[in-house]
């Protein structure tokens, strides 16, 4: 194959010329080129390696279609793998080389696959390696395991890079009354249609310019076409591919917006995620044309022959120079002569006998010739061609390239992504798209339409129907009818070669061949999805574009049914690949998601805090000294809270403000505990339970008022019982006047606690007598005045099991509080204190957090039965008492100690007993930490039946995930201070 | 892509709400036995067409709606809210 640039052909700018490399060595391309017609026209054939055999591989399509020439293109963190080099633009400085070879796709040592075929037909990885899992563990498991990689490495694709992507992405979103997908005589005719009838359009096209199938054409230009659709306020959007259609006329498209430059503006992102809500959507997607299977039919050189078409026209690549044109319909005999004027000898294969076609007579037609075997391996040396599918009588025609025309299937694709099912048709051999009650009008080749004048004219009836559907008119139209070839279309999937293994590919990317679809038959995958799975057909990242109808007649042919009865698969979202990176536009790194901290958060940062996040806050995790490690510190931080006084910022914790007459009745149904008599000026512990008498929070209620409350939730679960709290109101209890609102973000809290807090506060408080004992007893709330008149609710409300309190001001007045506070503590070499010391102390005193109230503990499994009042019905009362939840089996709160005291464990530990380790035991740890207090490790968590059945018992715990393995002594989880004096002090 | 009229706020994306659930069960009183409350809290239809259903304006006006939804097409065919008193007051503004 020599193909050579033509002077007065195609579209490029032949005043720009760009260089570019590929396989490390140098070419040159013109400004409007494709990767792959400027390696067309710098005669490289050979592009890739197959899949499975290692087969050297050309390029077969100028589309997306493309199942060959796969490419990598860019170096280290921009290496981006299975690019096809058909749809890639050629820029200057472009860097590509082939893939799936080694050393190089001209020289590839795996290539011996390609002798070694049997290992590699469809199945054999099933069969040979999985064994029968998971039945036989680490037999043909660890077959495949060992074999695996080596496996891979043979037969894969190429390789992305594993460094971050230093490119940015963005999602987008936009509106309109019609989006028209494809700009090809039919897009186009819709969108000037619709906007003529004051719609506002967005017309959407992957290409670089819009034409579609035009760009093939000689004389085309789509600059007029542009400026009138500009002219008439046409949104158009080029290099951007409508991959997916979704519920409610949403399109979801890809934009390139920077794949194509060499030097790209650092701030535009790489690509661009779109979420169109239009009222409508016109389909002009085209078709696809299909190859024909046959021995050898993967020779470089082999092409579809509208490819063929587009590279003359579009690139000026004339593709070949001996051409055979292998074809089942009409569509090929322009071409043909388009070629033949080119320059090239082109000699026509119709399977057809009967048939008229008018053309100039530059060209051979041999009526009712297939072609069965290519000769050739890197290139085509010839070409062996039979009469009427008789491969007795053969003869051989020498040419450097065979292009082919096995009919063609209009891109259904979107509209299957809406769950319709294309029907067959019989006269045209394809696919065309069903009807739809969605607001979906299919137009153009899409719906089956082969010539350009009825494609305009379903481009009209297409916008007159969506103006129609839209209720702007109402007006008749019509769509012409599929097909429109002078002669009908013979059906030619496939022309068998007696040889033995015969290498007829069905499905390029895959090298899925004829006999993979007879072997699966043979062995019982009879239905579409089976085979489809079995064989990978049309399983690559074309999505079988090319091959899949081929493989669907095959099997067709072999369980003696029509296509239809077979079946076809269904297409699913994208339509070409769309990289992650789009995927997850701007949530990456930092942003992946929300951030949030408290208003004190850079006092916390410069009082030397290391933050830690919880959910979705930035919380203060510990404030090492010089040289600690997070060990030394918190254990110095918890020691200093039960020896003098500590500083925690708690104000992650949610706040719910709740006003109203009935607030009491409210509170009293959704805390399982009594709130009926809490009186003003005091707070209380509560539970909510879930409807099914699951524990969904804890917090506390401070009466602030007769008709007022002030609520803490937890930190994560804020959202959540908020919303509960509004679907209660809005849905339930719709007579109870409450009214509640979010008040978190107002609020800024800490807890300050320890034996000499309540001096701390003294001090920082403007009248010192409300923080006595007698005027704040234990629950007490206070509002009242920090120092510098700022206003604050203070509440004695202990975590730590210390003397302690929650002191909160207006978020404004976080710093200030701060600086009072802490100027104070330092006087009783106090200290402030983040989550890991809380958590220390809060395991000491047993108390429960998320990591215990994990949606599947009770009260009682929480060892907080007295929580549960008997007086009244709230929710959950009935459901915690069902048969399930009061089994005696079932997992309580305890407390663990390691039986030797010098050891250590981690939560997540399986609990089992003695001699009977193995699977989930009988409990778990939930919770550990060193207990500066005892003075060796302690847990909580969980074991069947609590303390009372295991106080004496010797546990294991099993560490498998860690190695680790040691003896438990079950204790009650109380473990400081266990009645609680301290905080009453 | 589901897209609600929230009678409060107007169109707005599904990605603004969040999903309750069914929104014809009555639940039964808080003394109510585990009989009752069992049959309102596990028992569902699985229904092939139009249901009631309630939805949480949760980055939006914080109202929980009540919705008439095909689970096979996604059309919605109602928006009110749940609350009686806004029900009436949303009907009288019509
Ligand atoms: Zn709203």
């Amino acid at each position: 194959m020599k193909p050579s640039r033509l002077k007065n052909y195609g579209k490029i700018n032949r005043n720009n010329v760009l260089s570019f490399t590929w396989d490390n060595k140098k070419y040159k391309g013109f400004e409007g080129d494709t990767l792959a017609s400027a390696l067309l026209a710098n005669n490289i054939g050979v592009v890739g390696r197959s899949f499975k055999y290692h087969r050297p591989r050309g390029i077969f399509s100028s589309g997306v279609e493309e199942s060959g020439a796969l490419v990598t293109v860019g170096l280290k963190d921009r290496r981006d793998p299975n690019v096809r080099a058909t749809t890639q633009e050629l820029y200057d400085g472009l860097k590509a080389s082939g893939q799936n070879a080694f050393p190089n796709v001209n020289f590839d040592l795996a290539g011996i696959n390609n002798y070694l075929g049997r290992f590699f037909a469809s199945g054999f990885y099933y069969k040979t390696f999985m064994g029968i899992p998971p039945f036989e563990w680490g037999k043909g498991t660890a077959i495949w395991m060992f074999f695996e990689k080596f496996i891979r490495k043979a037969a894969g694709m190429g390789s992305a890079s594993t460094l971050p992507d230093p490119d940015s992405y963005e999602h987008a979103h936009d509106f309109c009354d019609v989006i028209i997908v494809g700009s090809g005589p039919s897009g186009i005719a819709a969108a000037i249609e619709a906007a003529e009838k004051k719609l506002d359009v967005i017309l959407v096209e992957q290409d670089s310019i819009i034409g579609g199938d035009q760009l093939s054409e000689y004389e085309f230009d789509s600059s007029h076409i542009e400026n009138q659709i500009k002219n008439l306020g046409i949104k158009v959007m080029t290099r951007t591919t409508a991959f997916g259609l979704y519920d409610n006329c949403v399109v979801g498209l890809l934009e390139r917006v920077t794949d194509h430059l060499s030097l790209p503006d650092k701030t535009l992102p790489r690509q661009r995620f779109w979420t169109i809500r239009a009222k409508h959507i016109i389909v002009g997607a085209g078709a696809i044309e299909r190859h024909i299977a046959f021995n050898n039919n993967d020779i470089p050189g082999v092409m579809t022959v509208n490819a063929s078409k587009h590279y003359l026209n579009r690139y000026g690549v004339l593709t070949g120079k001996k051409i055979v044109i292998s074809t089942n319909n009409d569509s090929v005999y322009e071409t043909a002569e388009l070629l033949s004027e080119a320059g090239a000898n082109v000699t026509v294969l119709d399977s057809r006998t009967n048939f008229e076609i008018e053309t100039n007579t530059t060209f051979e037609i041999r009526r009712g010739y297939v072609p069965y075997n290519i000769n050739g391996s890197k290139k085509i040396d010839s070409l062996d061609i039979s009469k009427s599918e008789n491969i007795n009588k053969s003869e051989t025609i020498n040419c450097d390239q065979v292009l082919l025309s096995g009919g063609w299937s209009p891109a259904v694709h979107l509209l299957s992504h809406r769950g319709v099912k294309p029907k067959w048709d019989y006269e045209n051999a394809c696919f065309l798209p069903s009807d739809t009650k969605e607001n979906i009008t299919m137009i153009g080749s899409s719906r089956g339409l082969w010539n350009k004048n009825d494609c305009i004219a379903s481009g009209v009836a297409g916008a007159t129907d969506a103006l129609n559907r839209l209720g702007i008119s109402k007006t008749n139209y019509f769509f012409p009818k599929p097909g429109g070839w002078k002669n009908p279309i013979k059906p030619l999937y496939e022309v068998k070669y007696k040889k033995s293994r015969s290498k007829s590919f069905v499905d390029y990317q895959h090298d899925v061949t004829s006999d993979d679809v007879r072997l699966a038959h043979r062995e019982g995958f009879i239905s579409v999805e089976h085979l489809k799975r079995y064989t990978t057909l049309g399983m690559a990242n074309d999505q079988g574009k090319m091959g899949n109808i081929i493989g669907l007649s095959l099997m067709a042919d072999l369980l003696n049914k029509e296509i239809p009865e077979v079946g076809t698969t269904v297409f699913r979202p994208p339509y070409t690949p769309v990289s992650i990176g789009a995927l997850s536009g701007r949530n990456v790194g930092k942003h992946f998601r929300p951030l949030r901290v408290t208003p004190m958060h850079q006092w916390n940062i410069d009082h030397g805090a290391k933050m830690i996040e919880v959910g979705l806050y930035q919380r203060p995790w510990y404030y090492p000294k010089e040289n600690e490690t997070l060990s030394d510190s918190y254990i110095r931080e918890a020691t200093t809270v039960r020896k003098t006084v500590g500083i925690c910022d708690v104000t992650s914790l949610g706040k719910i403000a709740i006003q109203g007459q009935d607030s009491t009745e409210f509170l009293n149904r959704i805390y399982s505990n009594g709130f009926s008599k809490l009186q003003v000026g005091k707070a209380r512990y509560g539970i909510m339970l879930r409807d099914d008498g699951i524990v969904m929070d804890d917090g506390t209620s401070w009466r602030l008022a007769e008709n007022e409350y002030f609520m803490t939730t937890s930190t994560g679960e804020a959202a959540k019982v908020m919303s509960w709290l509004e679907e209660l109101l809005q849905t339930r209890w719709t007579n109870l006047s409450v009214n509640v609102t979010s008040v978190s973000e107002q609020w800024a809290g800490v807890s300050v606690a320890g034996p000499k807090s309540r001096e701390v506060l003294n001090n920082c408080v403007v009248d010192s007598s409300v923080v006595t004992n007698n005027n704040l007893p234990f629950m007490g709330v206070t509002s009242t005045f920090l120092k510098g008149k700022i206003p604050c609710r203070i509440a004695r409300i202990s975590f730590s099991g210390e003397l302690a309190f929650e002191v909160y001001v207006k978020s404004d007045f976080a710093n200030t509080m701060m600086d009072l506070l802490w100027e104070n503590a330092k006087k009783y070499d106090g200290c402030l204190y983040g989550l890991e010391a809380l958590g220390a102390l809060r395991v000491e005193k047993g108390h429960v957090t998320a990591a215990e109230l994990d949606g599947r503990v009770t009260i009682d499994d929480a060892g907080l039965s007295k929580m549960a009042s008997t007086k009244k019905s709230y929710i959950g009362s009935a459901m915690r008492k069902r048969g399930v939840l009061k089994n005696n089996d079932r997992e309580v709160l305890v407390g663990f100690f390691p039986a030797n005291l010098k050891e250590t464990f981690n939560a997540g530990t399986i609990v089992c007993e003695k001699n009977n380790i193995k699977g989930q035991g009988i409990g778990r740890i939930t919770s550990v930490t060193y207990s500066p207090e005892l003075r060796h490790w302690i847990g909580i968590g969980f074991v069947k039946g609590g303390l009372y059945r295991w106080k004496d018992t010797t546990l294991v715990g099993a560490d498998p995930v860690r190695n680790k393995q040691m003896n438990l002594k079950i204790v009650s989880p109380h473990m400081v201070d266990p009645k609680g004096e301290k905080m009453h002090a | 892509m589901i897209r609600i009229n929230c009678p409060y706020c107007g169109e707005r994306d599904h990605s603004e709400f969040s999903y309750g659930g069914d929104a014809t069960i009555k639940y039964p009183s808080l003394d109510s036995s585990e009989k009752e409350w069992t049959k309102a809290i596990f028992f569902r239809k699985n229904i092939k067409g139009f249901q009631l259903e309630t939805w949480h304006h949760t980055n939006g006006c914080r109202m929980w709606l009540e919705i008439e939804r095909s689970t096979v097409t996604h059309e919605i065919r109602s928006v009110k809210p749940c609350h009686p008193d806004l029900k009436k007051v949303v009907e009288n503004n019509k």
